[in-house]
């Protein structure tokens, strides 16, 4: 059963009498413990889409819908990793962890508990009383995927959380972000413009194209990656040889490629 | 052109050469016999004057304890100024409804210049604590409130969201996202505050006729003192400078800790 659900979702802004049409008729579900990416080159109005099952910014047509209830507002139950983070940088790691949970009503103990697993579970044993500036970039968004995975959410809302961080570490958190998501299934709307991630990472690839931001394709990844055995390797890079992971990749390359093309004449 | 920065040493020799012509030029005007010491006394007169008033009374107490009754006065109508300032600003910044109350009141209060509180203040409280209270709140309240407000509405809205769909209520945004985003400003409106509130208390103390260096500068202008009157006005100086440099030292330490 479906937990996001847009329907007919539209946002047009308007600017000095003209109308600009940012979003148009998109229509995607996200089932129960669903990895979805969407993938667009920028400007499509991807990060609007996860921004508006979030709370943080709502359509001008058709309905966004969490649990079959209409999105209003931000809440705990919709956690969101923003690209640039967003820790308080006058909050130790332990407190940026424990904000929400402090929201959710959870008593002391089990606050503890959580925190010291989800710090476990992510590799940050040692830092619990840092202030963000003094971790890398790296660490600084594993706090920050820490701090909503421990509210256990229904849904998880990631906005190119890997974007801002250099070559090699976004590798190093793709793997755990898999490991995290193939041990411990949440429903996920992840969104990107980095095509291998999207395949590395999906259940299911919404391909958009921009002007209006629309849906050009929705791609099932999963049926592949569990027939051609991708959870096998552990590397990254030996998934990304497989000829099935080729394949898939170069398909959504060319769809993004064609709007391309059609932009340039 | 624009100043390039100095070596430090040369920084310092130009700062004593300069102290040192003032002084001079001063010590040769009161010395030329042009005016009479008393209208214009030598700067060591000044010095010696400093540390009598320092160890015999004048005006009913010693310079320090003159000090100390203003600071006195100083710290309460400030710390008055950040209790209110504080929390008004953060309100202002979250809630549009109270900003839209607060905002007009205040735009039209902030210009009447401290010292023209001074005789409502001695209709209201006569000579009474209130008084030079009123008037350092006065000096001191508007940079405390305009800055909070400009801090908080300035947080990058990133932390706002990110609070939002963490659950925070209107309460944990404010104390625990507004204000501390809004530190870096509110400490820049404190030393503002700080000098304003303090440049006010002589003003204040011209309607309390019991201490203060406010009125041992009174009390040295009646009995043609102007070395009195000096010595007060050096003293309002040093303790200026001391307010100031404890806050910038805050401002500091707090930067540091964040690492910005």
């Amino acid at each position: 059963m479906a937990v996001i659900q847009f329907q007919h979702v539209g946002r047009v802004f308007r600017q000095n009498g003209k109308e600009f049409v940012a979003l148009k008729d998109i229509n995607f579900e996200v089932g129960d413990r669903e990895f979805v990416a969407v993938v667009g080159p920028s400007g499509c109005g991807k990060t609007t889409c996860m921004r508006m099952a979030a709370g943080l910014e709502h359509p001008t047509d058709g309905e966004v819908k969490v649990d079959s209830e209409i999105v209003t507002q931000p809440g705990p139950d919709r956690a969101v990793v923003f690209q640039q983070f967003a820790l308080f940088p006058w909050k130790t790691v332990w407190d940026n962890i424990d904000f929400g949970l402090r929201s959710l009503r959870v008593d002391t103990e089990e606050r503890k508990r959580r925190i010291e697993q989800i710090i476990a579970l992510m590799g940050l044993g040692g830092y619990e009383q840092a202030f963000p500036h003094q971790l890398s970039g790296g660490m600084q968004q594993r706090v920050a995927i820490a701090r909503a995975y421990v509210l256990d959410p229904k849904v998880l809302l990631m906005d190119e959380p890997f974007g801002a961080l250099d070559a090699q570490t976004r590798v190093v958190m793709q793997e755990e972000l898999v490991r995290l998501a193939r041990k411990n299934p949440r429903t996920v709307l992840f969104i990107t413009h980095a095509v291998e991630e999207a395949v590395y990472l999906a259940d299911r690839i919404v391909v958009m194209s921009r002007r209006p931001g629309s849906i050009r394709e929705i791609i099932d990844v999963k049926t592949v990656r569990e027939t051609e055995n991708w959870d096998a390797h552990t590397c990254i890079e030996d998934v990304m040889d497989l000829p099935s992971f080729v394949h898939l990749r170069t398909h959504v390359w060319k769809l993004l490629r064609e709007q391309q093309l059609g932009d340039e004449h | 052109m624009i100043a390039r920065a100095l070596p430090s040493q040369q920084f310092w020799r130009l700062t004593i050469a300069g102290t040192f012509t003032f002084l001079a030029i001063w010590s040769v005007a009161a010395l030329s016999g042009l005016t009479s010491r008393a209208f214009l006394p030598a700067p060591w007169d000044v010095v010696v004057r400093f540390i009598e008033l320092l160890t015999q009374p004048f005006a009913g107490y010693v310079l320090h304890e003159h000090l100390l009754s203003s600071l006195h006065r100083f710290a309460m109508g400030f710390g008055l100024a950040v209790l209110i300032g504080i929390p008004l600003g953060l309100l202002m910044a979250w809630f549009k409804w109270i900003d839209r109350i607060v905002t007009p009141a205040f735009e039209a209060i902030r210009f009447v210049a401290p010292i023209a509180w001074v005789p409502f203040a001695a209709l209201w409280f006569g000579t009474g604590i209130g008084g030079p209270i009123l008037i350092i709140f006065m000096g001191a309240f508007p940079p405390v409130l305009i800055n909070t407000y400009r801090g908080a509405k300035q947080v990058d809205r990133k932390y706002i969201e990110a609070a939002q769909m963490l659950g925070a209520s209107s309460w944990r945004s404010m104390t625990e996202v507004l204000l501390p985003a809004a530190v870096p400003s509110i400490v820049a409106g404190l030393r503002v505050s700080a000098g304003l509130g303090w440049q006010s208390l002589v003003g204040a103390e011209l309607i309390v006729a019991s201490s203060g260096v406010g009125y041992l500068m009174v009390k040295g202008q009646a009995s043609v003192s102007t070395a009195t009157v000096m010595c007060g006005m050096l003293a309002i100086g040093i303790v200026g400078l001391l307010i100031d440099v404890a806050l910038r030292r805050l401002h500091a330490a707090i930067e540091q800790r964040r690492g910005t």
